[in-house]
């Protein structure tokens, strides 16, 4: 290679006024540049509450699967699991920074929340996600099973969200297509090889498909943020249909019956969106949040 | 243009803008080092606004961190070569495509020992799940041209590689993603 390749790691050890101190640090505004105006058509608070929704999803399951690095079974199965919360990350922060701007489209100075802000210095109850993403996963089956119910279910949404009235989130869901599409293909994959395995492994893949699935039908319940976006946001009572099509295949291939059981209960009417979750996401947030609340102000 | 302070102006004037359009293109690519930014398609766009230049590229991936540190790089060239006012801008739409390789990028890749990307599937109306092993065509080896070859990993060191080995001579190598 050419000192010409290694332009980009070379100018880390320059004097500049930028402040990184490794490669990929030095994080600035994942929407940096982007023409982040809403809408006249689309009720700002709301797009803020709905982008948050979607981006917590990605951030705290992000989260989990970051947990199981260095704990995969090989060394191929890492580096894919890595790269899927990468994914997932990269989607998180552009999610959250669309909600901060959402949200300073109605204060006085324009200025929203940014992303760190979002994702460190909420508390658990003012978090959005679904409560499927919270749960450390017990074993590898429950890994492959909650990937693939997660990824199926949110690259339909994104698949609807492509067309969405708010230009930014349409563009971030087209890219994010792509991406699950792997995501999704990877643990439909995993699951067939588990339940179409050994007798072993598909007691432990059925088992854990019978642990996820109560917090299935949570993913497709109607919420008011969603209501107040025609036309933005995906109604994923829409998109039901679709994602229970590819997870009948799956489970056929992999010689799986679908669970019976009944849904995880919601408290007093609420659940992940109104901010009511389980236990072990309090847990999850503590440590997800302790480096930057140990170090406010502190850049990455 | 060279204007009183010895730098270029960004007048809109073609000669400054071919310049500042040739730098930015040979600017590479931080994880495939052998592919400038105009190789991989993410350079969309260079152009002057009102005295400024501005350079539009593309994320490959959402979470790609190579993005951070490709924006540098081009301020730092454009300014080193005089350009005063860089802006560097991000657009994700349309989302990038392994299509937009260029025939030169995956020359390039495969003079590397990387197997350029097949053609991305085209995505209209909901993705199809691809369950047993990927229905897509044989990844030709790009140490000995074999086509039998298979894939060890969905996922590589990057988002946009996966792994493969090949049969006949037993390299293992890495296959740009079609995404």
């Amino acid at each position: 290679m050419t000192d010409d390749e290694f332009a980009a790691y070379h100018s880390l050890s320059e004097e500049t006024e930028d402040h990184r101190w490794a490669f990929g640090t030095g994080f600035t505004d994942p929407l940096e540049g982007i023409d982040a105006s809403v809408p006249d058509s689309v009720d700002a608070a709301a797009l803020a509450a709905y982008c948050l929704m979607l981006g917590d999803d990605a951030l705290v399951y992000s989260h989990r699967l970051q947990q199981w690095m260095t704990r995969m079974p090989e060394l191929e199965e890492e580096t894919a699991l890595a790269n899927i919360a990468l994914d997932l990350l990269g989607q998180a922060r552009m999610l959250l920074a669309r909600a901060g701007r959402a949200e300073g489209a109605r204060l006085a100075d324009g200025n929203g929340r940014d992303e760190d802000e979002l994702a460190f210095f909420r508390d658990e109850h003012e978090f959005r996600n679904v409560r499927l993403v919270e749960a450390l996963d017990a074993d590898f089956a429950e890994l492959a099973g909650r990937l693939l119910i997660f990824s199926a279910w949110r690259l339909a949404l994104f698949g609807r969200l492509a067309e969405s009235a708010d230009p930014v989130l349409a563009a971030i869901a087209a890219k994010g297509v792509k991406e699950l599409a792997y995501h999704r293909d990877y643990a439909a994959q995993w699951v067939i090889r588990l339940g179409d395995g050994t007798p072993l492994s598909h007691g432990k893949m059925q088992a854990a498909l019978g642990i996820i699935w109560p917090l299935v039908d949570e993913l497709f319940q109607a919420d008011p943020v969603t209501a107040a976006l025609p036309g933005v946001a995906a109604d994923p009572a829409d998109v039901r249909a679709a994602v229970d099509a590819v997870l009948e295949e799956v489970l056929a291939a992999a010689t799986l019956d679908r669970p019976g059981g009944v849904p995880m209960a919601r408290v007093a009417g609420q659940s992940g969106r109104d901010g009511v979750h389980t236990e072990a996401f309090g847990y999850l947030l503590a440590e997800l949040q302790s480096v930057a609340r140990a170090h406010p102000g502190a850049t990455w | 243009m060279v204007t009183a302070a010895g730098g270029y102006g960004i007048s809109g004037e073609r000669a400054d803008l071919d310049t500042a359009r040739q730098i930015a293109a040979a600017v590479p690519d931080p994880e495939l080092p052998m592919l400038t930014v105009a190789d991989l398609g993410i350079l969309r766009d260079v152009a002057a606004e009102e005295g400024r230049l501005v350079v539009t590229i593309t994320p490959t991936y959402s979470g790609c961190p190579a993005l951070r540190e490709i924006a540098h790089d081009l301020r730092h060239r454009l300014s080193r070569a005089g350009f005063a006012e860089v802006t560097v801008r991000t657009a994700l739409a349309p989302a990038w495509s392994s299509d937009w390789i260029t025939a030169e990028g995956r020359r390039k890749l495969r003079a590397a020992g990387l197997a350029p990307p097949h053609p991305a599937p085209d995505r209209i109306g909901p993705v199809p799940l691809t369950l047993t092993a990927p229905r897509r065509e044989p990844v030709e080896c790009p140490q000995c041209g074999s086509r039998d070859t298979t894939q060890t990993a969905a996922f590589g060191a990057t988002a946009c590689k996966a792994l493969y080995r090949c049969k006949a001579c037993r390299e293992p190598f890495e296959y740009v993603k079609e995404i």
